[in-house]
């Protein structure tokens, strides 16, 4: 296709093409979405049992350790392989997308298990004596004051990984998975201009990370200090329900 | 009947080195019972010990006529149900509020009716000085504020024994005197005491027994005027000559 961009413009802007980019920016967002829910989930077990005062089993800790560890170490194209064939070694046959979206909850999983381990040692150990001391156990802890305390270490880098994470999905074009990156390919291969294309998957990526990143800016400052457990009504209303 | 007796308790922060070695100490009802010593002599230790949050290695604990097991959960939960600590640095729960602090665990660990403890709780909070602070959060409140909502929390538990860990140690001068004045109300009310104290006037002045502890071992005890003005021990001579020299 010739012309200049003035020229293509209109034809780029096509129904058709905008559709097309539409479709992919949906599966761009569900594979984030399905791999990071998922992940963040794993992640927080994993960070979990890696804490002495939630669960006390040495070797799930040794386990939680060791997959974050090992997973945070491999870039997202090897961790895609990885994944690619073990779904085939043990005789699954699955579509590009659930391939993509196990790998993007293997990273989430991976490094979310280090933030939300770093968030929880940073709560001062004699917290956890205190609460110790009064029966009261980990996964209460957690729930009660640990987590709430935590999230303003947690939650920042853990926006800013996710950010990193739904970039990387662009890697899955790598084996035909019709996200953006993938699309944007296409689109050029049909002989649209590169600035086109590409510049359409920069629009579009923006339009994903930037309310991420502003989210992520707000929360710092909200949780600022730790705040909401004011007693009074709450606190009665549940034992009143109970 | 002693109503907590430790016998030969030897314990260790990791399972090696000995922070407590032999330590036996009796107390009964209504007794205050104070340990001196210098800085990393196991005060701390054996009340953490106590609370089962070291590594016990041998000896004995008895609490009301029944053997402490600290491998056993179950047994440790029992004993945390009749002492509470308060800890020299408060260690209170920085996303609550004074109230929900002092409340949280009665409610939440011992399942009773928050209405019920919202009440005690606001009184225990008064009596120590602080029913204007209610709903302020812990970084809202001095050192000396802090320390007395920690007092409130231990008492909301209904312990049995209240363990003291060098309460005003981290505070400011000024702030020292409205904690003690908590305490001294406590002792008035006949509340059993284990505490761990540098503020020799207090005790001296509310402390049935004294305890002088050195390198995780008790060398010395008796009586507060016994052991001020009558050591019998040269270590404990020393250190009672260098803390009232000042």
């Amino acid at each position: 296709m010739g012309g200049s961009l003035l020229e293509q413009l209109p034809l780029f802007l096509s129904y058709s093409n905008v559709s097309f980019l539409a479709q992919a920016f949906g599966v761009t967002v569900a594979l984030s979405i399905v791999g990071c829910v998922v992940g963040y989930t794993v992640g927080a077990l994993l960070a979990f049992i890696r804490n002495r005062h939630v669960v006390d089993v040495l070797p799930a800790r040794f386990l939680s350790v060791g997959f974050s560890e090992t997973f945070r170490r491999v870039p997202f194209l090897v961790k895609l392989m990885v994944v690619f064939f073990a779904f085939e070694v043990v005789g699954m046959r699955v579509s590009m997308f659930t391939v993509t979206a196990t790998t993007v909850a293997l990273a989430a999983a991976a490094f979310s298990a280090e933030i939300m381990r770093a968030g929880l040692e940073a709560l001062p150990e004699s917290q956890w004596d205190a609460a110790e001391s009064m029966n009261m156990g980990g996964v209460m802890s957690l729930r009660l004051w640990a987590l709430p305390q935590s999230w303003k270490v947690i939650l920042s880098p853990a926006l800013s990984f996710t950010v990193g994470l739904i970039k990387s999905t662009s890697i899955a074009s790598q084996i035909s998975v019709f996200e953006l990156t993938y699309a944007a390919k296409v689109l050029n291969e049909r002989g649209f201009s590169p600035v086109l294309s590409f510049g359409s998957l920069l629009v579009l990526y923006f339009l994903i990370c930037y309310p991420l990143n502003l989210y992520a800016r707000r929360l710092e400052r909200q949780l600022e200090r730790p705040r909401g457990w004011k007693s009074g009504a709450p606190l009665l209303a549940e034992s009143e329900a109970a | 009947m002693h109503y907590l007796e430790i016998d030969r308790f030897t314990a260790s922060y990791d399972g090696k080195e000995q922070v407590l070695v032999d330590v036996s100490i009796q107390i009964a009802k209504g007794e205050i019972i104070s340990l001196i010593g210098p800085s990393g002599s196991g005060k701390s230790s054996l009340l953490r010990g106590l609370m089962g949050l070291l590594v016990p290695q041998s000896g004995e604990v008895m609490l009301d006529g029944e053997k402490v097991d600290y491998t056993n959960r179950k047994s440790v939960k029992a004993l945390r149900e009749r002492l509470a600590i308060v800890f020299q640095q408060y260690n209170l729960f920085q996303n609550m509020d004074a109230l929900r602090n002092v409340t949280v665990a009665p409610v939440k660990i011992r399942k009773r009716n928050a209405r019920e403890v919202e009440e005690e709780a606001t009184a225990l909070l008064r009596k120590v000085g602080l029913g204007d602070k209610l709903h302020a959060y812990p970084d809202e409140l001095s050192g000396g504020q802090q320390q007395r909502v920690a007092i409130a929390r231990a008492l909301a538990l209904k312990p049995d024994i209240l363990l003291l860990d060098e309460v005003t140690s981290a505070l400011d001068p000024e702030l020292v005197s409205e904690v003690l004045d908590a305490i001294r109300i406590l002792a008035a009310e006949g509340m059993t005491m284990l505490m761990v104290s540098h503020e020799m006037a207090l005790v001296r002045e509310i402390s049935t027994r004294v305890v002088m502890m050195d390198r995780g071992r008790v060398i010395e005890e008796g009586s507060a005027d016994r052991i001020f003005d009558n050591p019998r021990t040269r270590r404990c001579q020393a250190f009672v000559g260098k803390i009232l020299s000042h």
